[in-house]
């Protein structure tokens, strides 16, 4: 039978090529295509982000102003979801059926074989009745990571609060983020998110099939360490913020408290405002959506984000620069008739008939005929072209921080207005305007818009005499201490020491002085420095403008008050202001009870009943309707004591 | 005494040392893969690993036995053997443990014995003595039926079990056939039909239809002046066409869902890495990704970690790939190759037609079973479950592989007597 003996080459050679395939395809998926390496990793390797605790946040005296508090997000890896009693599960969580499929779906739709959060912040209640169950829902897993939480509820403009990241973050934070995490969104927690982040650790964890750990991958050789957030020292003092914002309560407005020798921010109060813990937690979204709709915008940070025209309080940056400029001093008198007359048929309008009025007594009594005098001899009378003028007062008044941002560590500080030249020119359409044009600037009216930020580092620079430091909310970074360099430099507004003395005087006047119209808020043994202002507001109740500094030696603070709607700055921010100083200063407060109710009790808020106790002036309104140059760039105007 | 010394210089020790050799990285491997990283044990006769090495050492002494047994005992008992294997076919539809959806166990004390197993040698030992018996002739299409009725008995009962992978293996002793003169023909036929097969699966019937047909106008115009080869495709498009119609009709009304669905995964119809085509996806992850070197003994993660399900006895091949690689996966093969040349080689030298029958039945049988096995775990042809010989855990089929090659080295031994 062995006619066919050939045949044994075609059986062993069918043999030899079928082994040969198999030996092509074996080196083709082990030695040329990665792919099976990779997916035996993602097999095998679970990296479990170790969360390090965000940095805490103290006061100025190291009291705990946010801090982190534990909770547990329920976490799904979809594949791994076998059949379970998903009723039981959402009575456990508290959602329904449809709410469990959306959320399955999501989970689902980001990634089967990746974890990924069900349900945010379990309470510890649902945490522990579900840990108990936990076997009988495969594929669910509870993972540890903290949330914010802020003892006093105070300061929520001021810490920010912190969200989840979203897709544009996360592409552009390199692989830092990935989904599901947290970042600041606003205020500290935004500006200093680097350093309150820490750095996240890593866990390779080897698991099995089941997905059950089965120990470190290569011996821990690739795991990191979570490394925790810097904790931060914030300059606020803590009880005085909680009065601020009591003081500010039922109140449209901000409160800005500056330690002048420093530029560290000692209260920053925006009203209205919010508990700061409303942005945590499982309702968060609710509570966002209601603060946004707020008609009263407790979400806007008014301290550097509304503009006001600054009204009276202005005179005093005038004041100062013109005595720089060497136009007037101490001793400079101009007679006030009730109002200044300027151009052809202009007519400045003044709060009293004040007849010869000098330097000191221009800002007690808060003359607009004495600015208007003043302004003139700035812009037409410098020896220079109006123009020239113009710009160079322009200069001398940007060195006080108006116009710009100051950089506060905050984010979405806003610049304020000062207009330059070429507005008046284009508006004008030549360059030969002088004051009569412009006039308005003279008492802080008109195309200017200033932050209640701004204006308490004026106030800084007359309690410092001169200079100023950058106005921040972060003094100490981490266990060494670190401040930023740009904190520490001392900023000079461009004026001699020796003008300050008689602007100085004047604003002691205002409220030390039974004439000055801050009399009411005089501090028993602190000589507070002050000026008032009433920014008149076209849509409603004029604005409340307090600003001042204290003690006149050695000022521990400055400080800006804004009430919006409440009328005369000596009615409310006057009062308000010298309640702050006091409570810093002396740490209690000497004021009859009843002083202090009226002010906590007040409801200003436009609309509400019964709310202002104040009695209306006769003369209210001097300049606005009779300054004959229309401003029409004004949102809100200013008015004058 | 004479004798027994001629028995020790006669067998093929090649065969024997591959086959040691085999079974040792069998073990070896079987140990990794049931090898628990958390809870490394010490020999344990529980483990998988353990009962393996009394499976080895058993099958050996089997093995031996049948070297000290006379030759003419398998040739003259083969009908028996048959006839008792078949009558436990037929029980073990009846009493059979059902596993896994087969029924293919006879449970035998703490061990269940698996005939279909022990089907395949004693089908080789019938066939060879029928085909080597007086004049038969190959060609003759009575003996063709005899043969196939012979193949395709125990082949029936086994479907029925149903275990669609170990009744596949039959269908290799095709090449038994051919060597002993079937037409080349129906290695053709058998090639093609599998090539028309995963076609009609994969595309459309109709579309496959037309590439038949043109490919068979091509032929025509070639060979227009060769009117046998004009005949030969014609019947060629005819019995195409009645075959992809007849797969088309099994695979979507005859199949059954899960085998359907494994038909789909292995063609690429379906993409779903965690369903069906998990077993598969796993295995291929565990063997590509043991690279060229592999990841070192007992160092896989994809076996150590049950993402490979059967993996000490179908894709026992996935722990050769992730833990010793390429260079592994080369030797091994390498191993087998050997083993099938050898055997083949051994068949040709056999001075008895009987002999050389059986030889390219045992080279047919390993072959097809390693084929099917590697192709499967690497996901060259569908998820069909059979074991990788000497390697996979598993006495039944441990010991049906050494009969089946021992009795073949036991012929080779007395290969100048004559049965």
């Amino acid at each position: 039978m062995n006619s066919f003996f050939a045949r044994k080459f075609v059986v062993q050679g069918i043999f030899i090529a079928i082994i040969a395939i198999l030996l092509a395809r074996l080196f083709y998926i082990q030695v040329i295509s990665d792919e099976y390496i990779l997916s035996a990793e993602n097999n095998v390797i679970r990296r479990l982000p170790i969360y390090p605790a965000r940095g805490v946040i103290l006061d100025r005296y190291e009291k705990i102003l946010v801090q982190n508090e534990p909770v547990y997000d329920l976490m799904v890896i979809p594949r791994e979801v076998k059949a379970f009693d998903t009723l039981e599960f959402c009575k456990l969580i508290g959602i329904d059926k449809a709410g469990f499929d959306r959320r399955f779906k999501k989970a689902r739709n980001y990634s089967p074989y990746k974890a990924s959060i069900f349900e945010k912040q379990l309470s510890v209640q649902i945490y522990a009745s579900f840990q108990e169950k936990l076997t009988n829902f495969p594929g669910f897993f509870v993972q540890n990571r903290t949330v914010r939480r802020y003892p006093d509820s105070i300061a929520a403009h001021f810490l920010g609060y912190i969200g989840e990241v979203n897709q544009k973050v996360i592409e552009k934070s390199n692989g830092f983020y990935s989904q599901g995490d947290y970042h600041g969104i606003t205020g500290i927690e935004k500006s200093y998110e680097e350093l309150l982040r820490g750095q996240r650790g890593v866990q390779n964890l080897m698991v099995d099939a089941l997905n059950r750990p089965k120990g470190n991958y290569a011996g821990g050789k690739y795991d990191t360490v979570a490394v925790s957030g810097e904790h931060m020292m914030s300059s606020l003092d803590k009880d005085l913020q909680k009065f601020g914002e009591q003081l500010m309560q039922n109140k449209i407005g901000s409160i800005v408290a500056i330690e002048p020798s420093t530029g560290e921010i000692l209260s920053f109060v925006s009203s209205p405002g919010y508990d700061p813990n409303l942005m945590v937690g499982r309702q968060r979204g609710n509570n966002y959506m209601a603060l946004l709709n707020d008609k009263y915008k407790p979400m806007f940070v008014r301290p550097i984000q509304a503009e006001y025209p600054p009204g009276s309080i202005f005179k005093v940056v005038n004041a100062l620069v013109a005595q720089q400029f060497g136009l007037i001093n101490e001793n400079t008198y101009f007679f006030c008739p009730g109002g200044y007359r300027y151009g052809r048929r202009g007519y400045m309008g003044c709060t009293h008939v004040h007849g010869s009025v000098n330097l000191k007594s221009s800002i007690t009594e808060s003359c607009n005929t004495y600015y208007g005098y003043t302004y003139s001899r700035m812009i037409d009378f410098a020896g220079m072209r109006p123009v020239n003028a113009f710009k160079k007062w322009r200069n001398a008044v940007s060195s006080f921080g108006i116009g710009t941002a100051l950089g506060i560590d905050l984010p979405g500080e806003r610049n304020g207005l000062l207009p330059t030249d070429e507005l008046y020119t284009k508006r004008f359409k030549n360059d030969r305007w002088g004051s009569a044009y412009t006039i308005s600037l003279s008492i802080g009216q008109g195309e200017l818009g200033i932050t209640p930020l701004q204006m308490a580092n004026v106030m800084a620079i007359v309690a410092n005499r001169g200079f100023f430091y950058k106005p921040h909310l972060i003094k100490a970074i981490g266990d060494k201490k670190v401040i930023k360099e740009e904190y520490l430099k001392k900023n000079n507004a461009g004026i001699d020491s020796k003008y300050f003395d008689v602007v100085i005087d004047g604003m002691s006047a205002v409220v030390n002085q039974p004439s000055g119209t801050a009399w009411y808020s005089k501090i028993i043994d602190i000589e507070m420095c002050g000026k008032t202002g009433t920014v008149q507001n076209p849509h409603g109740k004029d604005h409340s403008v307090f600003v001042a500094f204290a003690p006149r030696d050695n000022p521990k603070i400055a400080i800006a008050v804004v009430v919006e709607n409440a009328g005369f700055g000596a009615t409310w921010s006057a009062p308000i202001a010298s309640l702050m100083v006091e409570k810093y200063i002396k740490k209690t407060i000497s004021r009859p009870q009843a002083y202090v109710d009226r002010l906590l009790q007040a409801n200003l808020l436009p609309g509400a009943v019964g709310n202002s106790p104040s009695v209306k002036k006769p003369v209210t309104d001097s300049t606005s309707n009779n300054t004959k140059k229309p401003n029409k760039a004004n949102r809100v105007i200013s008015n004058n004591e | 005494m004479n004798n027994q010394r001629s028995l020790f210089f006669n067998v093929d020790w090649f065969i024997i040392l591959t086959y040691l050799t085999l079974c040792v990285i069998g073990w070896f491997n079987i140990h990794a893969a049931v090898y628990d990283p958390m809870n490394p044990s010490i020999l344990d006769l529980d483990t998988n690993y353990g009962k393996q090495l009394i499976f080895i050492i058993s099958a050996i002494i089997i093995g031996f036995a049948i070297l000290l047994l006379d030759s003419k005992f398998f040739n003259t008992f083969s009908p028996i053997f048959y006839g008792i294997t078949i009558i436990l076919l037929i029980l073990v539809l009846i009493i059979g443990r059902n596993v896994g959806g087969n029924q293919a166990w006879i449970p035998i004390g703490s061990f269940r014995l698996q005939p279909s197993e022990f089907a395949k040698f004693a089908t080789c030992l019938l066939l060879a003595r029928y085909l080597s018996s007086g004049t038969i002739k190959v060609q003759d299409l009575k003996t063709q039926l005899v043969a196939a009725f012979i193949i395709l008995l125990p082949t029936a009962l086994i479907l029925l079990q149903p275990d669609a992978g170990s009744a596949l293996t039959f269908s290799s002793l095709i090449f038994v056939l051919y060597r002993e003169g079937l037409s080349g023909y129906f290695l053709v036929i058998e090639g093609l039909s599998i090539l028309l097969f995963v076609l009609t699966v994969l595309y459309n019937k109709y579309i496959v239809l037309v590439g038949v047909l043109v490919f068979a106008g091509i032929m025509i115009y070639f060979y227009r002046k060769n009117r046998k080869m004009i005949t030969v495709t014609g019947f060629g498009v005819l019995f195409s066409i009645l075959f992809i119609f007849s797969v088309d009709f099994a695979y979507n009304e005859i199949l059954k869902p899960h085998q359907k669905n494994r038909i789909d995964v292995i063609l690429g119809k379906v993409n779903d890495p965690r369903g069906i085509g998990y077993n598969l996806n796993q295995s291929k992850i565990a063997i590509g990704s043991g690279g060229l070197w592999g990841k070192g003994y007992l160092q896989g993660t994809q076996t150590k970690y049950d993402f490979v399900p059967e993996q000490s006895t179908d894709f026992i091949f996935c722990t050769v790939g992730e833990e010793w690689g390429f260079a592994g996966c080369f030797v091994v093969i390498g191993l087998y190759l050997f083993l099938l040349i050898r055997i083949v080689n051994i068949a040709e030298r056999q001075r008895s037609s009987f002999s050389r029958i059986y030889g390219y039945g045992v080279a047919s049988i390993l072959f097809f079973h390693i084929f099917i096995n590697i192709g499967m775990t690497i996901g060259l042809i569908p998820v069909i479950g059979i074991p990788l010989p000497f390697l996979s855990y598993g006495g039944s089929s441990l010991w049906s592989f050494t009969i089946l090659l021992f009795i073949l080295l036991k012929f080779d031994s007395n290969r100048m007597g004559i049965i």
